[in-house]
């Protein structure tokens, strides 16, 4: 009983949900194929055998071998190797996309469920107008109109995803401030920055974080198809949607130009979605003990 | 205003402002504590106890909560003029307040620990090594041992958090402590001891109290004056002795007799009839008349005012006006 105490003493929230996390199969397999890639786009120039944009044209459309892991182009760059690079693009720019549109949108989502009123309907309704167009219509419109190029993909991304967030964030701040500790809160003198940073903040990481995590596999699959439509990541750069969309003329007689660019989204993405939805088995607190 | 008045709060109304229209929560209070005084405010769910209790620590959502009229004069300052920022530092420092529900009234990500360490570090001048301590002592206080300081609130019981609560209301020494129906959420044995508890921290660190509570069994034990309150307002108020011994409301006698009694052989108890009234729709005249047994033609046209029988014991009842008793 003692030693059961102890033992319990130091859970916390966090901890209790990293045990159940490591428990699940399919949420740890997400997280190894996740590190992986990280590893393929931090160390990419040790790891990939040829440079991305280093041309071979006697060694177009060869066949996966020893050489050339996933075969060659038809400008015969080495594909296994532009596909390691290319996690660099995909994974950064998802990132750092998603990064800022949580950031951004959480702060609106906060704002508006924190001091409701007019300011929660202006906020909101601007950003309804978003919501109303599909994610990867609205970022289509966005990188024709901004033209092509990186920080035009991550505007677009961002601006793509930014409403879902904030509606995500304003719905659970809202449930949280109507819980009886804010009040109790604020019966101890506790002011509006302390409450919103101390109390309410903190209870609403966990539905945050997963539905952000589950929002990059997304936002990977909106930069292949920009790149794919040639409004994205622009060659030389090796992304995968344009490495698809440059192979897709020769796919009757090499389907290694177009499958293995494929499969590497769909197992990026796959990561994502399992870690995804392994946070959200292990921070839902209906599935707690 | 007496020298030992604390609170007095005089013809507070507080109405909600909803889309399906008025609803009149609180209507004309009026009522006094001393110091060191154990007021007990009873009545049925939806009376208005605990709008009246969050409108005195200006907890209420205002909109849609509207404070109408009235004052709150806590050490004979109103409440209702204070600043933001006044308010804040009179929250949890000289008003602390105790919630029903221990199991949503903490914050689970945070340790029970820091949450009795916030309200000491926002009202005292302590580092935050010395709000530890003081924590830890609290924690002593209510019976927890304090090395359970860094645990959370998903591994106490519902009592033992209702302990930790208490030490939070308690830790800055306030002057007044709300509870508001700090036991109903507990079962019965675990009830006695949170009651037993409180009864001898509030005396050894002399807090006057507010109780309130749908249980006059709780108030017979723990309060030295009782007001019921009726659809918003005080009906009958008194010493225990007085409103136990000498009840005047029929209301009141409604309560008592919907009590069962150990020692009687009735075997059925004797409910009031009739609900509470719709606070959007109040009825005219005297509250209570459309449920009340002695109800007389003049009932229903008259609000009845606060006729003092004795010293000290008031009720708001048309049989008691022009001193004619019983």
């Amino acid at each position: 009983m003692r030693k059961g105490n102890g033992e319990k003493r130091k859970d916390g929230l966090w901890t209790d949900a990293a045990k159940r996390f490591r428990k699940n199969k399919l949420a740890m397999a997400g997280l190894v194929m996740l590190a992986i890639l990280i590893l393929c786009a931090l160390f990419a120039n040790y790891i990939a055998p040829f440079h991305y944009d280093e041309q071979n044209l006697p060694a177009a459309f060869e066949s996966p071998s020893l050489r050339h892991l996933m075969g060659t182009d038809n400008l015969g760059r080495d594909i296994f190797s532009r596909i390691i690079y290319g996690t660099r693009t995909s994974l950064s720019i998802a990132l750092v996309a998603v990064l800022v549109a949580t950031l951004a949108g959480g702060l609106m989502g906060a704002v508006a469920a924190f001091y409701g009123g007019v300011l929660d309907n202006v906020i909101m309704r601007f950003l309804d107008v978003f919501l109303a167009i599909p994610s990867t219509l609205l970022a289509i419109a966005i990188a024709a109109v901004l033209g092509p190029g990186v920080t035009n993909t991550v505007l677009a991304i961002t601006i793509g995803q930014l409403p879902g967030l904030a509606r995500i964030v304003r719905a659970t701040v809202l449930s949280i401030k109507g819980e009886e500790y804010i009040r109790a809160a604020r019966s101890i003198g506790a002011g509006n920055m302390r409450i919103i940073g101390l109390h309410i903040l903190p209870n609403a990481m966990a539905p945050i974080i997963v539905q952000a995590t589950l929002y990059v596999a997304s936002a990977i699959l909106s930069i292949s198809s920009l790149s794919f439509i040639g409004l994205g990541i622009q060659p030389p750069t090796p992304e995968w949607g344009s490495m698809l969309s440059a192979g897709r003329a020769y796919i009757r007689d090499y389907w290694f130009i177009v499958a293995f660019p494929g499969l590497a989204i769909m197992a990026t993405i796959f990561a994502f979605n399992l870690i995804g939805d392994g946070l959200r088995d292990a921070l839902d607190p209906r599935l707690k003990n | 205003m007496e020298k030992d008045t604390l609170l007095a709060v005089r013809g507070l109304t507080i109405q909600y402002e909803t889309d399906s229209g008025v609803v009149h929560a609180v209507n004309g209070l009026d009522m006094e504590l001393r110091h060191g005084e154990t007021l007990g405010l009873v009545g049925e769910t939806g009376a208005g106890k605990t709008t009246a209790a969050l409108g005195i620590m200006r907890l209420l959502p205002e909109p849609p909560a509207k404070i109408q009229s009235g004052e709150i004069l806590f050490k004979g300052e109103d409440v209702l003029k204070k600043s933001d920022a006044e308010l804040r530092s009179m929250r949890g420092k000289k008003v602390a307040m105790i919630f029903q529900d221990p199991m949503t009234s903490l914050n689970p990500v945070l340790t029970v620990g820091e949450q009795i360490a916030e309200v000491i570090q926002l009202h005292e001048r302590k580092s935050a090594a010395e709000a530890h301590v003081k924590a830890q002592e609290m924690l002593r206080l209510v019976g927890i041992p304090p090395e359970r300081f860094s645990e959370y609130p998903h591994q106490f019981s519902g009592g033992m958090k209702q302990r930790v609560v208490i030490a939070i209301a308690l830790a800055c020494d306030p002057e007044l402590l709300i509870a508001d129906e700090p036991t109903t959420a507990l079962d019965m044995t675990i009830q006695a001891q949170v009651l037993e508890l409180m009864r001898s921290l509030r005396k050894e660190l002399n807090t006057s109290m507010i109780l309130i509570t749908h249980d006059l069994g709780v108030v017979a034990e723990m309060c030295d004056r009782v007001a019921i309150v009726y659809a918003g307002e005080i009906v009958e108020q008194g010493t225990a002795h007085d409103v136990f011994n000498d009840t005047k409301h029929p209301y009141t006698m409604g309560l008592f007799g919907a009590l069962p009694d150990l020692e009687g052989s009735e075997e059925r108890l004797h409910p009031i009839p009739g609900l509470m009234p719709d606070p959007t729709h109040l009825p005219e005249g005297c509250r209570f008349s459309p449920r009340c047994p002695k109800r007389t033609d003049a009932c229903v046209q008259t609000l009845p005012k606060n006729v003092e029988t004795v010293p000290g014991h008031s009720v708001r009842c048309l049989l008691y006006e022009h001193g004619m008793q019983g």
